[in-house]
């Protein structure tokens, strides 16, 4: 194996890995500094941050030769025998150097930059800055602008290592950001009348090292410093992007991207990114209820039953008793839902009715697949766990039924009672879809917002969103990444996996955990799930293959 | 020394001299035909190799050498580059070969295709030449008329085709790899090496850049030979194997404060004091030179007492300059303030920092904002320093930009320090009586007041 010796201590690296001074270094635990450097992005070596002193040690004789002068940490790839010195003097000195450059005609304006705290510039400033400034130049405007929908530009506190211009060029394809002028007068900006306006473009701010390009989303909402972050997972599509959500107080200001090389890489698509906002939308289901008089067959879709509030002790065994005494059960477990509430809801539907009716949910679909030069795909099918839901519904009934297969179950009148769980963000169902569901004595519906369906339930029951569950999504490529829930669902609703568990007659707090290795242990195809899962996940086919 | 027959220069004065007539009467586009009827590509390499030339552009690397780094039986297309973007300040040698004998440049460009494997050259010509522009494209098309360019030239298989593009007047451009980007349509950033251009240049596909001076040398080389070339200039310095000697002809560019600023064609290794008394008639109202520049402004500077120094390709270095350059030599004469001069470079290398590494971008910046200070009476002593570091650390040499940029930059900087630091610091005393000996940290935001 090669080894590479980083400030004196041996590394070994992989016979095939190609890896540069910074990756090297960082497997032993020395961060060398860097701005324009980016794994997802091409090499430019132009921040002159990261540059180090490096030499070769001679295989037979094991005799040093060092570089006469310094070179760019992301330029240089390291083989076996490669020296790397992070922390010598002239390194130090020429640190400093480039953070006193950079700080010339930056605005030092932290106590109103969106970045402070989390600022590349004041970070490395503390790390290897020097104390005085010499630059005898008070660069104090602030300009801003606007390069599109998304994203302002503070264009006084850039830096110019133009991570955001090569991400508009190699990974959307779209090139809308650019360098305009010459030397110190550099600016990035757009062409006029072609804004920053891509499907990708949030991720230039998460890119920038510095506060020159802000968010508009969550500008001014919130300091850094305040905020939680908790790996999630994106909802908004079948891609399953993997996210960080940055929370305060069970309020979300912002989703992040998180790395994760079998899923994302280092993206999100703007859709998810700001796909949180239903989460504290005032007009979300809040409290369980269920109709007053028992209704009968006949109703029409024009008669909404009356209903009252119940308390979820109360859900718990009344909807037992509801269903049972309907009769014939149909259940749609819906895509937004976790590979163990859907589990478990299967469960509690067999236990229900033996016979009972299980088919996937609804299937919210928009457009066609989106992918970009750089890799990245937004998908069309708006759910995060389709593959999984339609993986546990084949360890309860075999035939892949789909919600259409439930509609005509329903519509041809085989059903008494049905139970449609849903949880979608964006309204998904018309009067004329929810006609079909009219005439059955127990209709459950357990969404996130009222709906011409939830008008006709029995029971009304408030789903959560995904930064509200915990559990286990398998995105579209077989991808199972676990997750814990970031924020609390809001006063009085329940998450499904509680409800569900509870239902199961299951002790004590609902254990997601608990779930999962029960599902892994008892059927091979999730078997993946065992254990501890790695912060990627797994692909659910490996262990099938095997 | 001899007297010397101009020999790139021989065109100057000869009516219609550009004309193709013209250059085949003095015996050109013969050597070519030669070559190709008898010579194989790697012929011209060897006999460029073996005549030491060295570029002309200002970095001095072995021509021939360069071309061997092309990798071997590659299927094409490489390309070759003739650097015409002559911007650097004091320079204008290409200029007057491209007026005045296009035909020599053009058939060493043909030479150097038919040597390297192109099949397509490009002239990179700064903006600022419209009657290179012409000349050239005129000499082009007589080229193609006369079946020097085209498809199977002279009925050989060889075919060559010169496109002339014309920049949009940047320094950086003449940068080798920062021309291959704005070649490519894209603005003009040195690209980091490795990959270096013989392997992956324009288009990425193996790219030769050449100066045009050194595409009339290849031409002269094979029309008087190799001997004829070694016997003109420095021999290589038998005790440095790493010296690959200063053989040839060289196009001084003689300006400043001389009698009779001008082109003149000597051999290398004459020295700044014989090319100013000789060919440029001394310093001006004769007054004594204070200090020499001795290959373009980014060379640096050599005092009045150095003015011995050989400018051949190791001359300049010894005493402290960057190297020969493009031989552009300017005069700056005993009344003129070096402070004045320092000023003047520095705000055209922040001018024309391409804006890409931040020690560059922001080094150039700065240090002109601290001259133009300095020359506005606020100057500290403190600041002599911080120039002086900024021209040390700043530039390819010592590793903290991407291109040489910085380090030409750096050098009239730093040597102007060096060499004239008593200067300097009478400048500051006298223009900053009550400041100049300040040494407190500059506050970074204004101080606001108590209320």
């Amino acid at each position: 194996m090669p080894v590479v010796i980083v400030d004196g201590q041996e590394i070994e690296i992989g016979a095939n890995e190609r890896l540069n001074c910074i990756e090297a270094a960082r497997r032993a635990g020395k961060e060398i500094p860097h701005y324009c450097w980016h794994p997802g992005l091409s090499v430019v070596a132009s921040c002159r941050m990261c540059l180090v002193e490096t030499g070769q040690r001679d295989a037979a004789t094991g005799a040093i030769t060092m570089v006469p002068k310094l070179v760019p940490g992301c330029q240089t790839p390291v083989r076996d025998g490669t020296v790397i010195v992070t922390e010598s003097d002239t390194v130090k000195a020429s640190r400093a150097r480039v953070e006193e450059a950079l700080l010339i005609d930056h605005p030092i304006d932290c106590p109103i930059c969106d970045k402070a705290g989390e600022c590349l510039l004041q970070d490395y400033h503390f790390q290897h800055g020097q104390p005085e400034r010499r630059a005898d130049l008070q660069p104090f405007h602030s300009r801003k602008r606007d390069v599109g929908p998304t994203v302002t530009l503070f264009v006084d506190r850039c830096i110019m290592c133009t991570r955001c211009v090569r991400f508009t060029r190699e990974v959307t394809g779209t090139a809308e950001l650019m360098v305009t002028s010459r030397g110190a007068k550099e600016e990035i900006d757009v062409f006029p009348g072609h804004p920053l306006a891509n499907k990708l473009s949030g991720n230039v701010v998460d890119l920038c090292p510095v506060g020159a390009l802000g968010d508009k989303d969550f500008l001014y909402q919130q300091r850094v410093w305040f905020l939680k972050r908790e790996p999630n997972v994106c909802g908004g599509c079948s891609a399953g992007c993997s996210i960080h959500t940055e929370h305060n107080q069970d309020a979300v200001y912002r989703l992040k991207p998180r790395e994760n090389p079998h899923v994302n890489t280092w993206w999100i698509c703007d859709e998810g990114r700001y796909g949180w906002h239903h989460l504290h939308d005032q007009a979300r289901m809040l409290e369980a209820s269920r109709a007053i008089s028992s209704p009968t067959h006949g109703r029409t879709a024009a008669t909404t039953p009356a209903t009252e509030s119940i308390e979820w002790s109360e859900v718990v065994t009344k909807l037992r008793d509801d269903l049972k005494s309907a009769g014939r059960l149909a259940v749609a477990v819906s895509p937004m839902l976790t590979v163990e509430e859907a589990w478990m809801l299967c469960a509690v539907a067999r236990s229900i009715d033996p016979e009972a009716f299980l088919a996937l949910g609804f299937v919210p679909t928009r457009g066609a697949d989106e992918s970009f030069p750089g890799g990245f795909t937004i998908r069309a099918e708006k759910c995060p766990n389709r593959k999984g839901v339609e993986e546990v519904l084949a360890l309860f009934s075999a035939g892949g039924r789909s919600w259409n297969d439930l509609v005509d179950h329903v519509s041809a009148g085989r059903a008494d009672a049905a139970w449609v769980t849903a949880a979608y963000p964006t309204p998904w169902i018309d009067e004329a879809g929810a006609a079909a569901f009219s005439s059955l004595a127990q209709l459950v519906v357990q969404d996130l917002f009222d709906s011409p369906l939830m008008q006709l339930a029995t029971w009304r029951l408030p789903a959560v969103g995904f930064a509200e569950r915990s559990g286990t999504w398998v995105n579209v490529a077989h991808h199972a990444q676990s997750f814990r829930q970031a924020i609390r669902p809001p006063a009085g609703v329940w998450p499904e996996g509680r409800l569900f568990w509870n239902m199961l007659g299951r002790r004590g707090l609902y254990d997601v955990n608990a779930v999962r290795q029960q599902i892994a242990t008892s059927s091979p195809s999730f078997r993946a799930l065992a254990g501890e899962l790695p912060s990627t996940g797994v692909d659910l086919r490996l262990h099938q293959i095997a | 020394m001899q007297p010397f027959k101009p020999v790139l220069l021989e065109a100057i004065g000869v009516p219609d001299g550009h004309s193709i007539t013209s250059y085949k009467s003095r015996g050109g586009y013969a050597p070519l035909e030669a070559t190709l009827a008898g010579k194989q590509p790697s012929d011209v390499i060897d006999m460029v190799k073996a005549s030491g030339l060295r570029g002309r552009g200002g970095a001095g690397f072995p021509t021939g050498l360069k071309w061997t780094f092309l990798p071997k039986d590659h299927p094409g297309p490489i390309y070759l580059c003739v650097n015409a973007d002559e911007s650097e300040p004091g320079t204008f040698n290409n200029r007057l070969l491209m007026e005045d004998d296009p035909h020599q440049v053009i058939e060493g460009i043909i030479l150097s295709s038919y040597a390297t494997r192109a099949t397509t050259a490009y002239i990179y010509l700064r903006y600022e030449y419209p009657k290179s522009w012409h000349r050239l494209q005129a000499a082009i098309d007589e080229a193609y008329a006369a079946g020097y360019l085209g498809k199977n030239i002279r009925g050989t298989t060889f075919s060559l085709d010169i496109y002339l593009h014309r920049g949009a007047a940047a320094y950086i451009c003449g940068e080798e790899t920062g021309l291959i980007e704005s070649l490519e349509g894209k603005r003009a950033w040195p690209r980091i090496k490795p990959p270096f251009p013989a392997i992956e240049g324009l288009f990425r596909k193996p790219t030769v850049v050449n100066n045009i001076e050194t595409m009339a040398c290849v031409a002269q080389i094979a029309r008087r030979g190799v001997d004829w070339f070694k016997s003109i200039g420095v021999p290589a310095d038998p005790t440095n194997p790493r010296d690959p000697g200063s053989y040839g002809p060289k196009l001084y560019c003689l300006s400043g404060h001389v009698e009779k600023p001008g082109c003149y064609e000597a051999p290398l290794g004459i020295t700044a004091r014989e090319l100013i008394d000789r060919f440029g008639g001394g310093v001006w109202k004769g007054r004594a030179a204070k200090a020499v520049i001795p290959g373009g402004i980014s060379m640096g500077l050599m005092t009045e007492s150095e003015l011995d120094t050989p400018l051949d390709f190791a001359g300049p270095g010894r005493v402290g300059c960057l190297g020969l350059g493009t031989a552009a030599v300017v005069v700056i004469d005993d009344q003129t303030s070096i402070v004045d001069f320092l000023h003047n470079s520095a705000r055209f290398f922040a001018h024309e920092s391409c804006g890409q590494c931040t020690p560059c971008r922001e080094g150039t910046s700065w240090s002109l904002r601290i001259l133009e200070r300095i020359k506005a009476g606020k100057g500290r002593l403190k600041d002599l320093d911080i120039l002086l570091e900024l021209g040390s650390t700043m530039g390819m040499m010592p590793g903290s930009t991407i291109c040489g940029l910085a380090d030409g930059a750096a050098w009239p900087m730093k040597n102007a320090i060096k060499k004239f630091r008593g200067e300097f610091e009478d400048y500051i005393k006298r223009t900053n009586p009550s400041g100049w000996m300040v040494t407190d940290p500059v506050p970074a935001l204004q101080i606001v007041g108590a209320h």
